[in-house]
């Protein structure tokens, strides 16, 4: 019971980084009609948008070591504790949750470029011609990340405060040995918190509305007199800030390297595929029904009935999805059937 | 967009054969010389010939071909452990259980098109290289590698010979695989499969698989089960891919998982759309121009760079030198995404449609004669 | 009366809420040109998608050649006999117009699937005769090399019915051969229409322009809310009160 509970956790709070990726690139399936393989990319510059930010922070100057007096010895020490002190100190500590506010911009900024300078140029091209394009590009951003922060994964410390684990056996009537990372927890939280903002800018905002309804027929849309092309560009750079920021908050559980983003991008397909082409809420729905199927997978009783089976159950329901009901759990009927 | 007659055919292939069986001699000075690069030119020649009648011929665009060169170099390499040194078997092997892997992969694949079937080839690709590294270990020795061991059994080797000291080396009926000999197997074995190719892209059944790239939907209402051309298509290419991989374990005994991830198959990708996708020559064009580059790009470093640059002003020549440092060495791969970004964007026909493009500017004061009369326009087709 | 080739027994077929064919039986004598007709949304295109196997019928049958039809793929029906023009041209716009035609002449000889790897196309001079007769017949025999995609509208549904005809299907549909073409095209098109009716072949033909239907049809059947109302001669269906209401005050059945 208490490892099912465990598991249940564990997978929740994979399934909301999956659930993350994968609104982003089904609402850019969506209503660009555009198959984007460089939005793996996106989650891994999100991460180091994170990084980048820790670095910033921790611009150092050296000073000297007052602690050892018998020679004289020098350490890093941030400006930011230089000049605040204790304050400074807890900024950095914080460096990952404030990098936020710090990869909003870039992302933005980022996935703007991108589908101006990019994607806007493919929307009439074939979809094999997209994928090509967009696996260019992915390729080019991690290689860019490759030279600029090499090749090793750079662990990200969560805050301090919520760098323990959280007593939640208590709390659930379960044996006080069932502890759970605080961090894991609030991704949880964060995920669900983001995937309600989309959501509520999608249906309560008349821009959100438009949006929604471009995901249902463009050419419509466009006759209204809407100046859809401008929506595309800003639902593009919406995708991209959410990946992001599944991106950042994800530093401290995955170590950051060049190519997380390559990794996740296929899960992130797998998710869409089994939710459904174009539909939000069929990858909300898959990116948490897989993550815990995941987690269920990697338990070492089910390994040892079926061996290897964690390694390749997210496939695998792909695969099933696909030749059973290739519209997806959540898909609209007609949307990329065949 | 006529058919070549058999003459033709005939006059290509002949000058394919020359040329590649003369690539030590013209690429000595591009500098390009040495057999383990020529090797690789073959090898990746034929991996890309093999794709290009997929991709090419049916637009089915699949990331799972490189599943298919790991499964030939494994057996390869098994094949060379438990068998014989001689390549012979082991690239008989490579090529069935590759195609076996290919049918059943294709079978289900290919119930699915458009990015739906690219995703169900990446879904099997990851599988493949998951349970490589897992559950198959006993089988693919994880991230090791499947190497050779001096005690394998080698069985048919142990009918005429005792073991030797030291590890063997593979060979072809006693010719080394290593070298300018191990070159020329492979150019033969990629003459023979480009031979097959191009048989394939002039027969009536590589039109249809034209046909059905052009247009499924009227290929069924014209009576046509297009299924099985399809999986047929998908059983060769992947049959190339297992010959490929079996010859790269051919040339060097080593097989490792890192063969088989979905992003190998972007590389094959690449070669073939830099040559011209559908185009019989493009893909070699591709391999040659990406692994002849990558030879060299890889190879350089900052220092190389700067005396590159010795000619400009200092600080000219720093500046050059680092813009053009994350390109070259370990950036070879940022170089190839990004060629693969302005092929796909400036000439998704590849260099191909590059010459065709020139050739008809050259060609376009004197535009074809239109004949009215069915014999003259037919004459040249039939190759009477 | 002479021998019936298609049946269309009872078929039903209904989009959500909407009934496309409600109770269609239709017979279609061997030998003769048999004109539908009928207001838009008529379930006249609905009709031939079900016979060809695009769509399958939620009741009913489909008897063609004395064969029951429903179940069967495309391909299958195809091979049967069957070839359909569509209404936005069904072509291949990436292979030339020699290459277009030579394709459904393979499906005619080498049946559903045939991996000749080995032969060379430049070796299959029958064929390619055929296929030569077929656009010579059709007009376009001076454009054989050139890419299919880069023909007009009006050559692209031509070439589209040499595609059929290389077949020789025992019954051919036509969906609006004529269907946005300019006069010269269509009186071009009556002209191939009559020419072919010459050969026996026996053809469904949709239709909206009177004056085509009228030049070419033994038969004219009128399909009003997925149902036929009236049948019968050209002559009779012109008196006939039915189809008037059918064509003038149909908005108000």
């Amino acid at each position: 019971m208490d490892a099912i509970f465990l598991q249940l956790l564990n997978g929740l709070d994979k399934g909301g980084a999956y659930a993350l990726i994968a609104l982003g690139l089904t609402l850019v399936f969506g209503t660009l009609g555009v198959v984007n393989f460089a939005h793996g990319a996106l989650f891994m510059l999100g991460a180091f948008c994170s990084v980048s930010f820790y670095k910033l922070l921790t611009i150092s100057k050296q000073v000297k070591d007052e602690s050892i007096t018998f020679f004289d010895a020098f350490k890093e020490q941030p400006y930011l504790e230089i000049w605040f002190g204790d304050f400074g100190t807890a900024i950095i500590d914080f460096a990952v949750p404030l990098s936020i506010l710090f990869a909003i911009p870039v992302m933005l900024l980022i996935g703007l470029i991108m589908e101006r300078g990019l994607i806007r140029h493919f929307y009439k091209r074939t979809h094999a011609e997209q994928i090509l394009v967009t696996f260019g590009l992915a390729i080019v951003l991690q290689e860019l990340i490759k030279s600029f922060f090499g090749a090793n994964p750079i662990p990200m410390p969560p805050p301090d405060i919520v760098s323990g684990s959280a007593p939640i056996g208590v709390l659930f009537g379960l044996s006080e040995n069932v502890v759970y990372p605080w961090w894991r927890l609030i991704y949880l939280a964060f995920s669900g918190i983001v995937i309600a903002g989309v959501f509520a800018f999608l249906n309560m905002t008349t821009y959100g509305m438009v949006v929604r309804a471009g995901m249902m027929d463009r050419e419509t849309v466009g006759l209204l007199g809407i100046d859809v092309e401008r929506r595309f560009t800003v639902v593009f750079g919406l995708a991209a800030v959410v990946t992001g920021l599944a991106g950042v908050m994800y530093t401290p559980i995955l170590p950051p390297d060049y190519h997380m983003g390559m990794d996740f991008l296929v899960l992130s397909f797998v998710v869409v595929v089994v939710g459904g082409m174009g539909s939000l809420g069929g990858a909300v729905a898959a990116g948490f029904l897989l993550g815990i199927l995941q987690s269920f997978a990697s338990m070492n009783e089910i390994k040892s009935i079926f061996p290897g089976i964690d390694q390749i159950i997210i496939y695998l329901v792909a695969v099933i999805i696909l030749l059973v009901r290739p519209r997806g759990l959540l898909g609209r009927e007609g949307v990329m059937e065949d | 967009m006529k058919t070549p007659t058999i003459k033709n055919d005939i006059f290509v292939m002949l000058i394919f054969s020359a040329v590649i069986l003369t690539m030590p001699i013209w690429m000595e000075p591009l500098g390009a010389s040495y057999p383990d690069l020529l090797q690789k030119f073959a090898i990746f020649g034929i991996f890309a010939v093999g794709y290009n009648i997929l991709f090419g011929l049916t637009g089915y665009l699949s990331f799972g071909h490189a599943a298919f060169l790991g499964v030939g170099s494994y057996t390869a390499v098994w094949s060379f452990k438990l068998l014989t040194m001689n390549i012979l078997p082991a690239i008989i092997f490579s090529v069935l259980l590759s195609g076996l892997f290919a049918m059943l992969i294709g079978f289900i694949t290919l119930r699915r098109s458009g990015i739906y079937f690219s995703i169900l080839t990446l879904a099997f690709a990851q599988m493949f290289y998951n349970l490589a590294y897992s559950v198959l270990t006993p089988i693919t020795n994880g991230e090791t590698g499947l190497q050779l061991a001096r005690n394998d059994p080698r069985v048919i080797d142990r009918l005429f010979s005792e073991a030797g000291e030291g590890l063997p080396s593979t060979d072809f009926f006693g010719l080394a695989m290593s070298g300018y000999s191990g070159f020329y197997v492979c150019a033969v074995i990629l003459i023979i499969t480009f031979f097959i190719s191009q048989r394939i892209f002039h027969s009536p059944f590589g039109i249809k698989l034209r046909a059905i790239k052009s247009n499924q939907t009227r290929m069924k209402y014209t009576g046509y089960n297009t299924r099985p051309y399809l999986l047929t298509a998908f059983v060769i290419s992947g049959m190339y891919a297992g010959l490929a991989g079996g010859l790269m374990a051919a040339t060097d005994p080593l097989a490792g998982a890192e063969r088989m991830q979905w992003t190998a198959s972007g590389e094959v990708v690449l070669m073939t759309i830099l040559g011209g996708v559908g185009t019989l020559i493009g893909p070699m064009l591709g391999v040659g121009i990406i692994k002849y580059f990558e030879n060299i790009f890889s190879a350089l470093n900052e220092q190389a760079l700067h005396q590159a640059y010795a000619f400009m002003p200092d600080w000219l020549a720093n500046i050059m030198v680092a813009i053009t440092s994350p390109f070259v060495g370990e950036g070879w791969h940022l170089t190839l995404g990004a060629l693969f970004v302005l092929i796909v964007v400036f000439l998704p026909g590849g260099i191909m449609e590059g010459i065709n493009m020139i050739k008809k500017r050259f060609s376009k004061k004197t535009p074809e004669p239109h004949s009215d009369s069915l014999k003259k326009k037919v004459a040249p087709e039939t190759g009477k | 009366m002479s021998n019936i080739i298609l049946e269309i027994d009872n078929v039903q077929k209904s989009f959500g809420g909407l009934k496309a064919l409600c109770d269609l039986n239709l017979k279609i004598e061997e030998g003769k040109v048999h004109a539908i007709i009928g207001p838009n949304g008529a379930g006249k295109s609905t009709m031939l998608n079900v016979c060809i196997g695009q769509l399958a019928p939620d009741s009913g049958s489909v008897t063609f050649n004395g064969e029951n039809m429903i179940g069967k793929a495309p391909y299958e029906i195809n091979q049967a006999g069957i070839s359909r023009v569509f209404q936005t041209p069904e072509i291949f716009p990436d292979l030339s117009l020699l290459q277009n035609v030579m394709i459904p002449a393979f499906a005619k000889r080498e049946g559903a699937f045939k991996m000749n790897i080995f032969r060379s196309l430049s070796n299959e001079t029958e064929v390619q005769d055929e296929a030569c007769h077929i656009l010579e017949d059709i007009g376009l025999i001076g454009q054989l090399h050139t890419h299919a995609g880069s023909l007009s509208r009006g050559d692209k549904r031509r070439l589209e019915l040499a595609m059929c005809l290389v077949q020789h299907p025992k019954l051919l549909l036509l969906d609006e051969p004529t269907a946005g073409m300019a006069r010269h095209d269509t009186n071009k098109t009556i002209d191939l229409l009559k020419k072919i009716k010459e050969g026996g072949m026996t053809k469904i033909i949709i239709e909206h322009d009177m004056h085509v239907v009228f030049s070419v049809a033994d038969h004219i059947s009128v399909l009003a809310q997925g149902t036929i109302i009236a049948s019968g001669t050209p002559d009779e269906i012109k008196g006939n009160p039915k189809v008037q209401e059918a064509y003038l005050g149909g908005a108000h059945l």
